[in-house]
């Protein structure tokens, strides 16, 4: 897989709650699409996607064919302690592209 | 039109264009437009009333132009970022090691393409500059057209230029391409016997189908179309409408195409670049 882009605030308060965005490059074929010169083109895309913030899992998400290509995803979350987050992309072909963020918090 | 007050007319559109960066254009840029056009080349379109794609869209479109990391374009700008600096070809050298920070080298020189080469004695584009740069200083096989890394370098070098306003080369040479652009654009073709101005101009605003007609300028090539899942460069996008009035369309690099993207550049001139754009 290829490039992700994560936008979280830089500091953030405790019990602040606070949106991740993430946009990540991937063509997510649906399978459906006819090839040049007959049959189909294989679906391939990601199918699962995680957020874990020190460890703990805080956001997942099961995606289906109908997302579009390049799919961004944005969410919310409690801030409790400094720490990582940690993002996976999952796809069909079993490749998983895993990013991590240090956030603060005061 | 004389050169003074073209000079003039955009210096007042690129104050008006930096304050406007990133922000996603509202149209007005200045207005060299209101100069006088060569009598040849008037269209429809009258110079105060030009309005970029991006005013025509919903307004979560144009949300999802102005947020970098909403906007996909921006995965391509950041692939073009890295093969800036990756060495390549027999000579080994990455675009970096000539132009430095493209930060610095590049701003300005999007918004000034297609123009003329003094090497190659003829009009090309930015993607057809990078490749002249790669066969002939890398050493490198030329990228096929409309492949994801030449759009991705080609939107990177653009996004340099973001907010400054399109400002079409004068060198002389140009005119009879720029000309033969305008003839073009005004010759109907295909089988729906439509030229580009039948609903570039005559029928801008109005709906073909579901989808509003824009005025077809120029600003924001190479973007991310939500109808091809991807970036594509204005080639693309003219070879599109060609087929849809059931046409052939002219070839990828193509002479042509070239001239129609000159004459694009001259209608469009004076409007912030945006690339890159989103569109519908």
């Amino acid at each position: 897989m290829a490039r992700a882009m994560i936008k979280v605030p830089e500091r953030l308060r405790r019990g602040e709650a606070f949106e991740i965005r993430t946009l990540i490059a991937h063509p997510m074929e649906t399978g459906f699409r006819s090839k040049e010169g007959g049959g189909l083109v294989p679906r391939d895309i990601i199918s699962r996607f995680v957020c874990r913030y020190n460890g703990e899992q805080v956001f997942a998400a099961t995606l289906y064919p109908a997302i579009t290509a390049n799919p961004y995803i944005a969410f919310h979350t409690v801030a409790t302690d400094s720490g990582v987050l940690e993002f996976s992309w999952t796809d069909d072909r079993g490749s998983t592209q895993t990013e991590s963020v240090r956030i603060v918090v005061e | 039109m004389t050169d003074s007050r073209w000079a003039c007319a955009l210096r007042w559109a690129a104050t008006a264009c930096t304050a406007l960066a990133a922000a996603g254009p509202t149209a007005q840029a200045g207005d060299p437009a209101q100069t006088a056009l060569p009598a040849q080349w008037q269209t429809s379109v009258p110079g105060a009333d030009r309005r970029s794609g991006f005013d025509f869209m919903q307004p979560a479109t144009q949300a999802m132009q102005r947020d970098d990391v909403a906007n996909p374009g921006m995965l391509s700008v950041a692939d073009g970022e890295r093969l800036w600096s990756l060495a390549v070809g027999d000579a080994g050298k990455a675009c970096a090691d000539c132009h430095g920070n493209a930060r610095h080298s590049m701003r300005g020189v999007a918004v000034r393409l297609p123009a003329w080469d003094r090497r190659l004695e003829r009009p090309t584009d930015l993607q057809q500059r990078i490749n002249d740069c790669r066969a002939s200083r890398q050493g490198a096989a030329p990228w096929p057209w409309e492949d994801a890394r030449l759009l991705a370098v080609t939107a990177f070098v653009a996004n340099q230029s973001r907010g400054m306003p399109i400002t079409p080369d004068t060198d002389p040479r140009l005119e009879a391409s720029r000309e033969r652009g305008a003839r073009l654009y005004r010759q109907r073709i295909g089988q729906l016997d439509f030229s580009c101005g039948d609903c570039h101009d005559s029928n801008a605003g109005r709906r073909l189908g579901g989808s509003v007609i824009p005025q077809a300028h120029p600003t924001g090539y190479p973007l991310y179309r939500l109808e091809w899942q991807a970036l594509g460069s204005l080639q693309r996008r003219l070879r599109g409408c060609m087929t849809g009035v059931r046409a052939e369309p002219f070839g990828y690099g193509s002479t042509e195409l070239v001239e129609l993207e000159l004459f694009l550049q001259w209608r469009a001139r004076g409007m912030p670049l945006e690339t890159p754009a989103v569109r519908p």
